[in-house]
């Protein structure tokens, strides 16, 4: 009995039933129909059924309905709010800076804004400054919000790509492509310069070389590699990305093993410079 | 006469659709497939488990037969075989079709959803019950060799596996008909294969495997 989902419960109780039904461990099966009706737990195996079917599709639509709250637009809302704030906080920043006649502080606008917060206003004037810049602090403060916000939830939206990007990184792809569905469409080729529009149609229109990387530049994997190399470790990660974006939108399973391969690859790439090679990739 | 009942079973028929000749169950409809009063079409192009009825590999579906089928995904052919056989258990890893599979559920009382990774048995065992009569497997997934052996604890000594192999989940690279032969050959330590067929063209580089657990 140890292990069946209705051993310790009323299967009368829908919620604890199914949490049950999610939680349950056991090596093996049992004739449960048959051992609930013998315990007394149900009358007979038709009542069995029909617990089980409410325990069962209660977890189900428990399930479902938390796989919707980690829904990607939302996640997609948040990482755009998460650049909304910060832009519109350096703007305020920046103008208090030069208000209050201190623009060559170590730390930029923002640390500005930090001690523009502490002064003591003397007169009206002083007193819209430090609102300013108390407004400018706030704004910073919600960024940070939202970025731990994007860490935490990114991985339950898109497992594999938050490993493999970072949460923040993976949030912003999804939010270049629009959503993970877009982003699980798109050819590696694509997601390599998300980000790099501009570049691309410059680029496109004849007057530009072709860009070789958009928003993963941000990536260690991208930006730690030799220049000379940069292209090739681009390549090579946004492939793994558009893989990862693709499992997390039509299976939803972790796979560790596209780590370890991207790990791989990156070794390869930047073993090259290493050796002072220039080789293609084949 | 339109009507054919296959192998005896009430509720799994042969109909006439469009002047074709189809399979069909009897049950409520579920993802908008064209119905003949209470019977509905269960097309073997979208469903590898109809497909291989079709072809003479029906692991047995009969009225009291319990089911345990993995990978079940929005529920499209686990509808089907819940119309026709008793307790149905529908696993399936992926939240994201189980909306549409928990909608199936709802307007079929013996059929229950269940959200788990059929490479981790331990996780159902205290649900599913033992001894079902029939085991269909359809999951995505590398190692479906192993996933079938893994199941085998839920499976009644005299019931029937019925394994839809997609040779594209365990190497793209390879052959199909080598992959099948490795996938057999793990299979055989604890199933007996009684026949297999390919399911092309309905779908490409899939086999599909009728087996009886070994004692």
């Amino acid at each position: 009995m140890e292990g069946a989902w209705f051993a310790e419960l009323d299967p009368a109780d829908p919620e604890a039933a199914a949490s049950a039904v999610r939680e349950s461990r056991r090596d093996g099966p049992a004739d449960w129909p048959g051992l609930a009706v013998e315990r007394g737990v149900v009358a007979d195996r038709e009542a069995y059924y029909d617990a089980l079917h409410a325990a069962t599709t209660a977890a189900a639509r428990a399930a479902v309905a938390e796989h919707e709250r980690a829904d990607d637009r939302r996640l997609v809302e948040a990482v755009r709010a998460l650049d909304d704030t910060e832009r519109v906080a350096n703007e305020l920043a920046e103008r208090v800076a030069e208000w209050a006649g201190d623009t060559a502080s170590d730390g930029g606008a923002e640390a500005v804004v930090r001690t523009v917060v502490d002064r003591e206003s003397e007169d009206e004037l002083d007193r819209r400054l430090v609102g300013l810049a108390e407004r400018a602090a706030g704004l910073y403060a919600e960024r940070d919000e939202l970025r731990a916000t994007v860490e935490r939830v990114a991985p339950t939206v898109a497992p594999n790509l938050a490993a493999l990007a970072g949460p923040v990184l993976a949030a912003r792809l999804t939010a270049l492509a629009g959503d993970l569905e877009s982003l699980a469409r798109m050819p590696a080729g694509t997601v390599q310069v998300l980000g790099a529009e501009n570049a691309l149609f410059a680029h496109l229109r004849g007057h530009a070389p072709s860009p070789k990387h958009g928003v993963i530049y941000t990536h260690e994997y991208v930006r730690g590699t030799d220049p000379e190399e940069r292209g090739s470790a681009a390549r090579a990660l946004a492939g793994k990305l558009a893989i990862a974006a693709r499992i997390d939108h039509y299976a939803g399973d972790r796979r560790p093993e596209l780590e370890r391969d991207l790990d791989e690859r990156i070794a390869r790439v930047r073993e090259r410079t290493a050796d002072g090679e220039t080789e293609e990739e084949p | 006469m339109t009507e054919s009942v296959v192998d005896g079973v009430d509720g799994l028929a042969y109909r006439e659709f469009d002047g074709e000749r189809r399979l069909a169950t009897r049950g409520s409809p579920v993802y908008g497939e064209p119905t003949d009063g209470v019977w509905r079409l269960w097309d073997a192009r979208r469903s590898k488990l109809a497909a291989a009825v079709e072809r003479g590999l029906g692991p047995g579906l009969t009225a009291d037969a319990g089911v345990l089928y993995l990978g079940a995904a929005a529920g499209t052919t686990v509808s089907h075989v819940a119309d026709v056989a008793g307790p149905t258990y529908a696993v399936e890893f992926a939240p994201g079709p189980l909306g549409d599979l928990v909608a199936a559920a709802e307007e079929r009382p013996r059929l229950f959803p269940l959200l788990k990774d059929a490479r981790r048995p331990a996780t159902y065992a205290g649900i599913v019950e033992a001894e079902v009569d029939v085991l269909v497997q359809d999951v995505a997934t590398r190692g479906q060799a192993d996933v079938a052996l893994r199941n085998r604890r839920f499976l009644a000594d005299d019931g029937r596996l019925l394994l839809a192999l997609k040779a594209r989940s365990e190497d793209v690279t390879r052959e199909p008909a080598a992959v099948f032969e490795d996938a057999l050959e793990r299979l055989s330590s604890d199933y007996e294969v009684l026949a297999t067929e390919r399911l092309d063209p309905l779908h490409a580089d899939h086999l599909a495997v009728l087996a009886r657990p070994r004692e």
